[in-house]
């Protein structure tokens, strides 16, 4: 057995006989952080579903130190010492640090009471090994999604894992939190714990893994070390072709103002928020995680209330008490909570298309759907985006994720919006995707639609931004232009080292 | 082979379950029994589960939008017994019997309207739970007819009402009619109109259909009106069959026909997800069962035993599936 600790053995793995894993044969070492890259639908998270006991392969066999491994559920792996961190975490969060951590693993004294001094204490130690900050008695609910995320690893090795798998853990975290995450992982490397690391972000695998494997189209088409493969490289063996430009050229904006904020406040969350956005220009919203980004966004659809200060669409003062208002003046949000506000899940990729736009394919009288014309929409988006689906009749929670956040994009569209909100556009999905929403907002720009533009991945916002809004705190601090839209001037702002008000 | 074995159980099983049931239930009863097959003993069970089946529809709209109605039941028996009260006012007033009906019949789908429009009202604009707004309402209702029917019955005087609730059409019940007529309704309602694809929406996932610019309260009033409409519909030729209403009995119990029909017929109680067809089937089965259980013997004070644990089998076969 030597350095390895799990053989995947030509894995296969089919959903109603169309195969998402062929052949694959994979071989984790021992102490590795390996990087797991491929594009959304490549097989990344089917294959980690397999190791870790959601789904069952169709075919070959997974080897744990040596033996062959029986994975069926869930609990079979945790036995063996596999844990698994999903990208939506596993906690309750009306619980504490320490109960969450041991959930369903309680200690108890003699009486069958819970030992809770001991727990808290197990805690507390394990929190110490890994130089986390966070109190056992903590509720979960007041931490931040790093310290979410620090609860979730803590977890895993209470029950001495040894095999930890990270899926997309990045997505939720500031670049600050992220460099905390990294050198934990390196901490747990270096004790000897293997890691599986599955990311879209290139960058990110090559800072931190050892050693990537490459899937494409249910196929494992690369294996190297990390030293061995440089970014551009990682990207063509992804996507299956050469790159070429990732971000658009920006195009010149309108001198025409869509929108005008004047002094908009929500008590708590927002403080006299100011800006214009003209018509085909790309605003950028920079800033922090709980910065007041995403609760913009929800103040203009009419979702919070703002106590004072007034909204402006093309000159025209609007009063948008609720998302029907906003859908009606024109505005269009594209939600940075995929499952939780953008799509359902449930329903199939024609139904959620329409969402929005229902009203335009449905009689005036009886609001009769007229579904030919409902499903030709959704195939021209289908079309348009390259969503990979079995069919228009596939309900979304059968996409993986970057095809239903193109879902998403198709029905925050098909409203035929003026001013379109796009916060986190691109979260959690690949590369590829990534470029064909930069393109489809650009050209989305070059037709005169207002985009406002949240994304805490600072490259995309200095790419595809013509100005920057810099926030702090529900404020904002700065708004960027021309050369001063570069990574240090935002993050001066967003950390509140300088502060201007625009 | 093992492929067509799991397409049949995830598609043909979860769609077209109820039909299996019904079949079996069928063919079984018809062994069993040499009576069951009988002409006049099949449209007894049609006219049986029409009631509750009218009401049933109106539940599966509910049950799809995440919510439920405890108080059905209860107002049956409460607009019946004001139907009767006003027709027989109304008849010395009118000339024309028949304009007597006429005017109840509008009467019973207003006081629908009404009661379940209360029920939506508390269950949108109070935020209270729709389990406890209309367990309030199924007490509230049928109090208020105990008190004004002193307990006792409340008996028309119209001959010709009585005999509209005995009728048929075309060798079937009138009321066997009207729940077809309205399931082609509000099957159509549910599957091609917009309203039918918000109240799914909302029962999937009400925050996404509140960020997609759909009324989230008024779709699930919406639910409780219908609901309260087809109430009162079948309170109408409930109470025309009997020509009167018992207070204390009539309506007893139809909550939980109701809800076991939707859930029989495959519409998931966490919502989001259902069919009318599959309702009008849950009905049939358990109209089957009732009479299977009368024509063995079996007592009739059993039969919400048997009840309860197709209801409780139901949903468990459903947990299985999810």
């Amino acid at each position: 057995m030597g350095n390895t600790l799990v053989r995947a053995e030509n894995i296969g793995k089919s959903f109603s006989s169309v195969p998402v894993l062929q052949n694959i044969n994979l071989e984790i070492r021992r102490g590795e952080i390996l990087g797991v890259i491929g594009e959304n639908g490549a097989g990344k998270s089917t294959l980690m579903k397999i190791l870790s006991g959601i789904y069952t392969p169709s075919s070959g066999s997974v080897f744990f130190e040596g033996a062959k491994a029986e994975i069926r559920k869930p609990i079979d792996a945790k036995r063996i010492g596999i844990s698994i961190i999903p990208q939506e975490f596993n906690l309750i969060k009306d619980l504490s640090v320490y109960d969450n951590i041991f959930l369903g693993s309680e200690l108890v004294q003699k009486s069958r009471l819970l030992n809770k001094s001991l727990m808290k204490a197990r805690t507390a130690e394990l929190l110490k090994a890994l130089e986390i900050t966070i109190p056992p008695e903590a509720r979960i609910e007041n931490l931040s999604a790093a310290q979410k995320q620090m609860v979730e690893i803590c977890k895993a090795l209470a029950f001495d894992s040894k095999l930890l798998i990270m899926d997309e853990p990045t997505t939720v975290l500031t670049h600050y939190e992220i460099e905390v995450l990294f050198k934990l992982m390196r901490r747990l490397r270096d004790r000897g714990m293997t890691i599986v690391y599955i990311s879209h972000k290139l960058k990110e695998v090559k800072a931190v893994c050892d050693r990537v494997v490459i899937l494409r189209d249910g196929l494992l088409i690369d294996d190297r070390p990390i030293t061995e493969i440089t970014l551009p490289e990682m990207a063509e063996r992804m996507v299956g072709r050469a790159l070429n430009q990732i971000f658009p050229p920006k195009n010149q904006p309108d001198e025409r103002v869509a929108l005008e904020v004047k002094g908009v406040t929500v008590p708590g969350v927002l403080s006299d928020i100011s800006f214009q956005v003209h018509r085909g220009e790309v605003l950028g919203f920079a800033g922090l995680m709980g910065a007041g980004r995403t609760e913009i966004a929800e103040t203009l659809i009419g979702i919070r209330k703002p106590v004072a200060g007034e909204i402006t669409l093309e000159g025209q003062r609007v009063d948008v008490r609720g998302t029907r208002d906003a859908v009606r003046h024109g505005l269009s949000y594209l939600s940075e909570d995929r499952q939780g506000s953008g799509v359902i899940t449930g329903f199939t990729v024609t139904q959620n298309t329409t969402l929005v736009s229902l009203p335009r394919y449905s009689g005036a009288a009886f609001g009769l759907i007229a579904k030919k014309k409902e499903r030709e929409a959704a195939g021209r988006y289908q079309k348009m985006f390259n969503i990979k689906t079995p069919s228009l009749d596939t309900r979304l929670e059968y996409l993986s994720g970057g095809n239903q956040q193109k879902v998403s994009l198709s029905k925050s569209i098909d409203t035929l919006p003026k001013i379109l909100i796009a916060d986190e556009p691109t979260r959690g999905i690949d590369v590829l995707a990534k470029t064909e929403i930069y393109q489809l907002i650009h050209s989305l720009a070059a037709q005169g639609i207002a985009c406002l533009f949240i994304s805490s991945e600072l490259e995309e916002v200095i790419g595809m931004c013509h100005r920057v809004i810099v926030m702090k705190d529900g404020k904002i601090t700065g708004i960027l232009e021309g050369d001063q839209i570069n990574e240090a001037e935002i993050m001066f702002y967003a950390t509140g080292i300088r502060e201007t008000r625009g | 082979m093992a492929v067509f074995v799991q397409r049949i159980r995830r598609v043909d099983f979860q769609k077209y379950g109820a039909v299996f049931a019904l079949i079996v239930l069928f063919a079984l009863s018809a062994i069993l029994s040499p009576y069951f097959l009988q002409y006049q003993n099949l449209v007894n069970i049609l006219r049986q589960v029409s009631y509750t089946g009218i009401i049933a529809l109106g539940m599966t709209f509910i049950i799809i939008a995440g919510g439920i109605d405890l108080s059905v039941g209860s107002m049956v028996a409460i607009v019946g017994a004001i139907l009767v009260v006003a027709i027989n006012w109304l008849l010395p007033v009118f000339q024309s019997e028949l304009l007597v009906i006429l005017a109840v019949a509008a009467l019973a789908l207003i006081l629908g309207f009404a009661g379940g429009a209360m029920n939506g009202v508390m269950v949108t604009k109070g935020r209270i739970a729709p389990f406890i707004v209309t367990l309030g309402t199924m007490a509230i209702f049928r109090s208020l007819t105990l008190y004004f029917g002193n307990a006792g019955e409340f008996r028309s005087k119209s001959e010709m009402f009585g005999n509209l609730g005995m009728g048929s059409y075309l060798y079937m019940p009138i009321p066997v009619w009207v729940m077809l007529v309205l399931a082609v309704l509000m099957n159509a309602a549910l599957n091609n109109t917009r309203y039918g694809r918000y109240i799914c929406a909302v029962g999937s996932n009400s925050r996404v259909a509140m960020f997609s610019a759909i009324s989230v309260d008024r779709v699930r009033f919406f639910t409780y009106v219908i609901t309260g409409v087809v109430v009162g519909v079948s309170s109408f030729l409930l109470t025309a069959r009997f020509n009167a209403v018992s207070s204390t009995n009539v309506g007893m119990g139809f909550e939980l026909d109701a809800i076991a029909a939707v859930i029989v017929g495959g519409t998931t109680l966490s919502g989001g997800r259902g069919t009318i067809w599959g309702t009008i089937i849950g009905a049939v089965i358990l109209g089957i069962i009732n009479n299977m259980l009368n024509m063995i013997g079996i007592s009739p004070y059993l039969q919400g035993t048997v009840k309860g644990l197709v209801i409780i089998g139901a949903v468990y076969i459903q947990r299985q599936r999810a």
